[in-house]
């Protein structure tokens, strides 16, 4: 018995070990937003790109003529959606009017105030300030996620856009705005995305598209897609 | 059950040469299952996109989305855990009498250390920022590699 005494404790650990890596990464794939609540009156975000049925609600950066289309699946409180959107941002100054960038929620349950900052960015979105209040949203991650009464990190943002902060508080804890919220991270996991930031140009999803040069050869092959006859 | 008496499993010749002491493989052992622990978090953040790990800390979602961060798809923290397991094996394999793993243990070991110096470097030079797992796991892989220099086996 002794004899095969370490061929019994390796086995045992690998076991654990994969066993354990298993069950965590199942339970970090698991987005914030369940899909038993998917059944909300409010209507399910249309987001795929390749159907040309506008939504009015996306939230979309660049004009709609843009030939290429990079739709990010992004949570607040993701220290690389933070580096994905700076990196987003210069593309989009780089590319002009050739890019136009489209923002999904999807919020991750292993982040703590994922949900409270999407529904903040929604509500000032319902006054017209999505994207700035996006783009504060992640220019002060560092700071905001690692408070724990964030609302008022928020507040004073929405303050600072110029935001009626009455009507921003209401809407931030709203059930609509929460729907929204799930609505959005439910379409994102029907479309088979499981972490973030998950990027798709032109519908096509782009792996480790947290990366400048990854991008930036998607975005490159989907112009030259786009100019063949 | 004696393991001095016992016959060296798959090495035969090596019954006259005393054994290493048996307590430098189960900490080497232990040291490589806290650097398995730490690889197998890392893949498993990688593969999952969570850099929750990384804080707030920008530098450290640099160097895990980086380019080096990957090797031909698989998370370069994939192969450290394999490199872990390795070592864990071969320690306690030689901890209960296989001495002839000893040579693999060392060589492994060697690896990882000339691989953690090529990601300190990267780090330093190439990315200019730390991942603390990364340091964590490169202090590991110090360490194995100084137990054994510092503990040779005995002729």
């Amino acid at each position: 018995m002794r004899r095969y005494l370490p061929f019994v404790i390796i086995a045992l650990v690998a076991l654990i070990t994969v066993g354990v890596a298993t069950a965590v990464y199942r339970s970090k794939m698991r987005p914030a937003p369940t899909a038993s609540t998917s059944s909300s009156p409010v209507p399910t975000v249309a987001n795929e790109v390749a159907n040309e049925k506008e939504d009015e609600s996306l939230h979309a950066r660049g004009p709609r003529t843009a030939p290429v289309s990079m739709e990010v699946y992004g949570d607040f409180q993701c220290p690389s959606c933070a580096v994905a959107t700076a990196m987003i941002d210069d593309l989009q100054k780089e590319y002009g009017d050739k890019m136009r960038v489209i923002f999904h929620e999807f919020p991750l349950a292993m982040h703590k105030h994922a949900v409270a900052a999407a529904m903040a960015a929604e509500a000032a979105g319902l006054q017209g300030h999505f994207w700035e209040m996006h783009d504060m949203l992640y220019k002060y991650q560092s700071v905001w996620s690692r408070g724990s009464a964030v609302d008022a990190f928020f507040a004073a943002y929405a303050e600072s856009i110029g935001l009626d902060a009455g009507q921003f508080a209401i809407d931030s804890k709203s059930p609509e705005v929460q729907a929204r919220v799930i609505s959005e991270g439910d379409a994102g996991v029907a479309r088979g995305v499981k972490n973030t930031p998950t990027i798709f140009i032109n519908g096509r999803e782009v792996h480790n598209g947290f990366q400048r040069e990854t991008l930036k050869e998607a975005l490159d092959a989907a112009l030259a897609e786009k100019k063949k006859p | 059950m004696n393991a001095k008496n016992r016959k060296e499993p798959g090495n035969g010749s090596a019954l006259s040469r005393p054994r290493p002491s048996r307590f430098l493989y189960w900490a080497l052992a232990i040291v490589a299952l806290l650097g398995l622990a730490d690889a197998t978090f890392l893949t498993v953040a990688h593969l999952a996109g969570d850099d929750a790990v990384c804080g707030s800390g920008i530098g450290c979602s640099t160097v895990l989305g980086s380019a080096y961060a990957t090797i031909r798809g698989i998370p370069t923290a994939a192969f450290g855990a394999v490199a872990y397991f390795s070592v864990f094996s071969l320690a306690v394999l030689v901890g209960f009498g296989y001495a002839g793993m000893r040579r693999f243990l060392v060589i492994v070991v060697m690896l990882m250390f000339t691989a953690s110096l090529y990601f300190l470097y990267l780090q330093a030079f190439v990315l200019h920022a730390f991942c603390p797992f990364c340091l964590f796991s490169a202090a590991l892989t110090f360490l194995l590699a100084g137990l054994l220099l510092a503990f040779p086996a005995p002729r």
